[in-house]
């Protein structure tokens, strides 16, 4: 079969994941650390797996309603109540979703049409991009500064917004960046936003997990965002449920509505048993992520030092559990830092320019590891670092 | 004060300053001032190893004795604890709600040394009412710390 021919070519042309090298090397070797993996270390709080498998016991293993149990749903408008005081309809503005990413799925195909634009803030999560192509819309770079934190402006959105602009991508507490975006931030993007028909996708997956004073505030709850925006969340990082693949989407009933059918047609109903130990993970297991939440705070707090020491830069993280350092210093690219950096002292930390071309000159590492592990890293990243950085001295 | 202690806590005593102070991100001399503080007010009563006797070839039996007493007027229960806390057997002594009083925990090398300190340490005390012993056949977790901890990191090497 001549499959060059079959294939969709919008599929075919799609990039391969910028890891892969990088995943096939530290496999092979024994002594690797790996400060590469983007979901908890933590296993899900035993209530929570308990709670699942009391559902298989009980014989809960059919399918559910499209949308999610309804149990499910009006447990995810209580905590969004709770929470951060913003109201959802259980009946028809919450999806459960297969993940996060089924929901960014799911929004992005209800509504970019062909040749519309979808604004996306890099560096960020590898999935936007090719899901507005997929969709055939038009994916628009907005490239988000150090200096800034890494944070969305005004003005650099402004520069991007043109008539054939559909959606925001708002992906904030970001990966791979740990950059969060404030209250004021929020409703300074809002204002550029009022006046247009522009729609907001806001990926916030990683919002309870902040290390500020500041709590994380949906962009659903600026005022004027509510009608124009879904939110997608979900139970992977902040409950440490990576593996149980539930996500949710909120947001107004005739998009939420739309996202039902793609998700009825395509995947029918999100695993039973997740729902049921979800449900659990809401009613109970809010001093869970606390604790979490206060242990990444910890080791967010070693491995900012343990950069600074090494004389790269690196901004304040307050959200996610990553820190992406400056390694211009080195005159290496991100490629070859990672590449010499796991050969040589056996690191596996991730590229920036893995998360959109503006993150060349970075690295991404997770503290989503014990602290002993984090250190021992460290060592070794400094000794790899001091090595290198005398050389181009 | 609070962080430290958790982190002790999750630390299992083990103290090391600098590691707390870069986790908290203060001053080292800050850290060793508080703990100090801690320990001189007695919030910090002590540093204790968990140790799993049975991976060791030193038997070690454990034993944990419900206690009836009569109060006494003045003192309560306090006086009578403290004459059974004293003995250096006794691991551990709560002061129960409901169907008895004190709650004993003892250490022995054999069943009788232990059968032998209930009988002629703590029954013959005045105000003691009566005893019952009953013997831990296996110990799963302690201090909140699991024996036979299997969890394993099995995550995917790098994910995005």
């Amino acid at each position: 079969m001549n499959y060059d021919k079959l294939i969709n070519p919008v599929v075919g042309a799609l990039p391969p994941s910028g890891i892969r090298k990088f995943f096939d090397v530290v496999n092979t070797m024994d002594d690797a650390i790996s400060l590469g993996v983007g979901e908890p270390d933590f296993v899900t709080p035993w209530a929570i797996r308990e709670a699942g498998i009391y559902s298989l016991e009980s014989g809960r293993t059919y399918y559910t309603a499209n949308s999610g149990l309804l149990e499910l749903r009006e447990e995810i408008a209580n905590y969004n109540m709770r929470k951060y005081g913003v109201k959802y309809n259980p009946a028809d503005q919450i999806l459960v979703t297969v993940g996060g990413s089924e929901a960014i799925d799911a929004m992005i195909r209800c509504v970019v049409c062909p040749g519309d634009e979808v604004l996306i803030p890099e560096p960020s999560f590898v999935c936007y991009k090719p899901l507005t192509i997929m969709a055939g819309g038009v994916p628009v770079t907005i490239e988000t500064k150090e200096e800034d934190e890494f944070r969305l402006t005004p003005e650099l959105l402004r520069e991007k917004i043109t008539d054939k602009t559909k959606l925001l991508i708002l992906p904030y507490p970001n990966n791979p960046t740990g950059a969060v975006m404030s209250k004021e931030d929020l409703e300074a993007i809002a204002e550029v936003l009022k006046g247009t028909d522009i729609l907001v996708l806001s990926d916030e997956i990683y919002g309870e997990l902040r290390y500020s004073d500041e709590k994380h505030v949906p962009f659903s709850a600026i005022e004027g965002m509510y009608d124009r925006t879904v939110v997608v969340n979900g139970f992977s990082k902040a409950f440490a449920m990576t593996g149980w693949r539930l996500g949710y989407a909120l947001g107004p009933a005739r998009i939420i509505g739309l996202m039902t059918k793609v998700h009825q047609y395509g995947i029918m109903s999100s695993p039973t048993t997740s729902q049921y130990a979800a449900i659990e993970a809401l009613r109970s297991c809010d001093d869970d992520v606390e604790d979490m939440c206060r242990e990444y705070n910890y080791r967010r707090r070693v491995i900012v030092d343990g950069f600074r020491e090494m004389g790269l830069s690196c901004f304040e993280p307050y959200g996610a559990f990553y820190i992406f350092p400056c390694i211009k210093s080195t005159g290496m690219t991100s490629d070859e830092f990672c590449t010499r950096l796991l050969g040589e002292e056996k690191v596996a930390v991730v590229p920036g320019n893995a998360f959109g071309e503006c993150g060349e000159g970075f690295i991404r590492c997770s503290y989503a590891y014990s602290v002993e592990k984090i250190e021992e890293a460290l060592k070794r990243i400094a000794r790899f670092v001091s090595r290198h950085t005398a050389e181009t001295e | 004060m609070d962080d430290i202690l958790r982190i002790l806590d999750k630390e299992q005593g083990v103290v090391n300053t600098e590691k707390i102070s870069r986790m908290l991100g203060i001053p080292e001399e800050e850290v060793a001032a508080k703990l100090e503080e801690l320990e001189n007010n007695h919030i910090i009563a002590g540093y204790k190893t968990i140790v799993n006797w049975d991976k060791t070839d030193r038997e070690v039996v454990t034993a944990l004795i419900d206690l009836r007493v009569t109060p006494q007027r003045g003192e309560g229960f306090d006086k009578v604890a403290e004459r059974i806390y004293k003995y250096p057997q006794v691991r551990a002594l709560y002061l129960m709600s409901g169907a008895y009083d004190l709650s004993v925990m003892i250490e022995g090398k054999t069943m009788k040394d232990v059968a032998l300190f209930v009988a002629q340490k703590l029954a013959p005390m005045e105000s003691i009412i009566s005893t019952a012993t009953h013997f831990v056949l296996k110990k799963y977790k302690s201090e909140g710390i699991i024996f036979d901890d299997n969890e394993k990191d099995t995550r995917q090497v790098i994910t995005l």
